[in-house]
């Protein structure tokens, strides 16, 4: 077995990302190689935490990594010092297993120190197994039990509009969903609902990796035609490779130039993509952490890397 | 102190409910209501009338409606959520994940609650629905006994910070409450006080045969009993309810609801603790209801005032 020695990824300094303000209207252009070192630098910290933790659910967490990374560097308004500034936009992540996604990205720009990170499903822990909005700065609400996420974003997006001025609305929302979660009935109320309401301020990103717990998605309960299926309810469907930043940036400009549909994003991703170990084995690393050796071969790829 | 009720004209809880919304609208420019195609049922029309563009239809989506709420009062509105008690109860998971557990204020409210509906028979009765949210760590639950004390309530959730579920009734209630009258959120409401013979609760629907009950039990010479109405289910008044029990030595409840998981049995849940005395429950004995004018099914399950009079009555005899 090669169980490559890599240091001790908590004591590694994250670099200092110099990035432009983020209270700002997206997008902010940041170089793409900036998202993808950040992504992995969240994905180091994912891998430790996981491994630290016991249990958990990497496949989902990296396959949803680029997204998150996006999200927060590049489009969302907010700002890491004042987590519920009344203006931010929110993001509601409904796939709630992949929570290590937003801890990572959270803990990278100051919501939360990174040694919380090893606190991970711990006793007393702010980062719970699934998402808590109570507990944890940056989290905007409670998710874990599948489905729910998009009407609450929805109602979010609601107050948006609400509170805007004609038809710019006071924040945008964006919500994560997984792809085996899209069988769920609730979210097809939510895609029924959202045209309905002209809730234009309202993305849903599906993280698209292919698998879930008792299989491939396709053979557990297939989804496709799946683009028709979010047309055929009125939505503005847009399909990318949900790794490639260029692509989903290009997404989530579309989805603000529009001004009367919500937006769904179809992206296509890959369990565990980042880590060929995940990769191997899509369904089997959905909700199985790693070995310490493991662990470290993930880490030292990532390492590898960035260089 | 005794209050009988009085001749105003009764009124359904849902429908003071329509009026207190409707009232409030202009006060409270971030209320908004939501409701899954039943606001003509739900009163919730009245407001959706005044204020359009703050009443969200929802369809027959209770789950959507109950998540979308949630975002909404995670955003500072103050969302009322509006369907009958057993469609919206039934949506326990998003009640507990969307709405509880990421502390959003939904004011929900479920009307047409307990075996009063008639005949819509079991399936639209919302029996469980108090068991169900009392379950829920944080939830406030509320059932008034009149149409002042509706209004009163539904004023009081408009400033209230925290998820709360409040049960309404299809059928009309006889006012039991004088002008003037303040609703105390978390606080015992003695309506009666005929002696200390035993400490009649009653909640919701009950509320005015159980007072019509006690005036006729002292009147007849049976035992005087003192009446309370339980308003508050969660949190409920453990010390009031212990010391009025102190009193009189002998509690009993009656509700329209399931005896399992109600306001008898947090009651008994209160008193038990502190080992007490003896409770009786009265109320729908753990079985499905059904079809039925409301008259008959109050008096099948010993809901109306003679019913209620003569179990405690027979109770208190036979101990």
């Amino acid at each position: 077995m090669t169980t490559p020695t890599v240091a001790d990824i908590t004591q590694r300094k994250p670099p200092a990302w110099s990035l432009p303000p983020l209270d700002t209207p997206g997008s902010r252009a940041i170089p793409v190689d900036t998202l993808r070192r950040f992504a992995d630098e969240c994905r180091l910290d994912i891998v430790e935490m996981l491994c630290r933790a016991g249990s958990g659910h990497p496949g989902g967490s990296f396959s949803a990594i680029n997204l998150t990374t996006t999200l927060f560097l590049d489009e969302m308004r907010h700002r890491p010092h004042e987590p519920r500034w009344p203006e931010r936009d929110r993001l509601v992540l409904s796939k709630g297993h992949a929570v290590p996604s937003l801890y990572a990205p959270l803990a990278q720009l100051g919501y939360l120190r990174r040694d919380e990170l090893w606190t991970l499903r711990r006793l007393g822990s702010r980062l719970q197994g699934h998402p808590a909005n109570m507990l944890c700065p940056g989290i905007e609400a409670s998710t874990g039990s599948l489905g729910q996420g998009l009407s609450v974003a929805q109602g979010m997006a609601l107050a948006g509009l609400m509170d805007g001025k004609g038809k710019d609305p006071a924040f945008r929302v964006y919500c994560i969903t997984g792809d085996g979660e899209l069988q769920e009935g609730q979210v097809w109320e939510a895609a029924m609902s959202a045209p309905r309401h002209k809730v234009h301020n309202l993305t849903v990103i599906m993280d698209c990796n292919g698998g879930q717990i008792d299989g491939l998605v396709k053979d557990v309960l297939d989804l496709e035609p799946l683009a028709d299926k979010w047309k055929a309810f009125n939505w503005h469907v847009l399909t990318i490779d949900g790794h490639d930043f260029v692509q989903f940036r290009a997404a989530l400009q579309a989805a603000r130039a529009e001004t009367t549909r919500p937006t769904a994003i179809i992206a296509r991703t890959t369990k565990g993509h980042g880590a060929s170990l995940f990769e191997k084995d899509l369904v089997g690393w959905h909700g199985k952490t790693p070995t310490r050796d493991e662990a470290n071969q993930v880490i030292a790829e990532i390492l590898g890397r960035l260089g | 102190m005794t209050t009988t009720t009085t001749t105003t004209k009764p009124v359904a809880s849902r429908e003071a409910f329509g009026n207190a919304l409707e009232a409030l609208g202009r006060e409270f420019p971030h209320l908004v209501v939501l409701d899954a195609d039943l606001s003509k049922s739900t009163m919730s029309m009245k407001f959706a009338k005044a204020y359009p563009a703050r009443f969200l239809e929802m369809g027959i989506q209770e789950a959507n409606m109950l998540g979308t709420a949630a975002g909404l009062a995670l955003c500072g509105k103050i969302p009322f959520c509006c369907s009958f008690a057993c469609f919206i109860s039934g949506r326990f998971d998003q009640i507990k994940m969307s709405v509880a557990y990421s502390g959003a204020a939904v004011r929900i409210i479920g009307t047409h609650a307990g075996v009063g509906i008639g005949e819509d028979g079991y399936s639209q009765q919302g029996l469980e629905d108090l068991g169900l949210m009392r379950s829920l760590p944080g939830m406030l639950v509320l059932q008034p006994g009149d149409d002042v004390e509706t209004e009163q309530m539904i004023r009081v959730l408009m400033t209230h910070r925290s998820p709360a579920y409040v049960r309404l009734t299809r059928q009309k209630l006889p006012r039991v409450h004088r002008d003037g009258y303040r609703f105390e959120p978390g606080k015992l409401d003695v309506l009666a006080r005929h002696g200390t013979d035993a400490l009649l609760l009653c909640t919701g629907g009950t509320v005015g045969p159980a007072v019509d009950a006690a005036a006729r039990l002292a009147q007849g010479g049976g035992p005087r009993v003192t009446v309370g109405n339980v308003h508050t289910i969660k949190p409920i008044d453990a010390d009031g309810i212990a010391a009025l029990a102190r009193e009189c030595k002998r509690v009993i409840t009656v509700e329209d609801h399931n005896v399992v998981g109600g306001m008898g049995s947090a009651v008994v849940e209160a008193l038990a603790e502190r080992h007490l005395v003896p409770v009786k429950r009265l109320g729908v004995q753990d079985v499905f209801g059904e079809s039925g004018t409301p008259e008959e099914l109050y008096r099948r399950h010993h809901l109306d005032a003679e019913g209620i009079a003569d179990d405690v009555r027979d109770w208190l005899t036979r101990r």
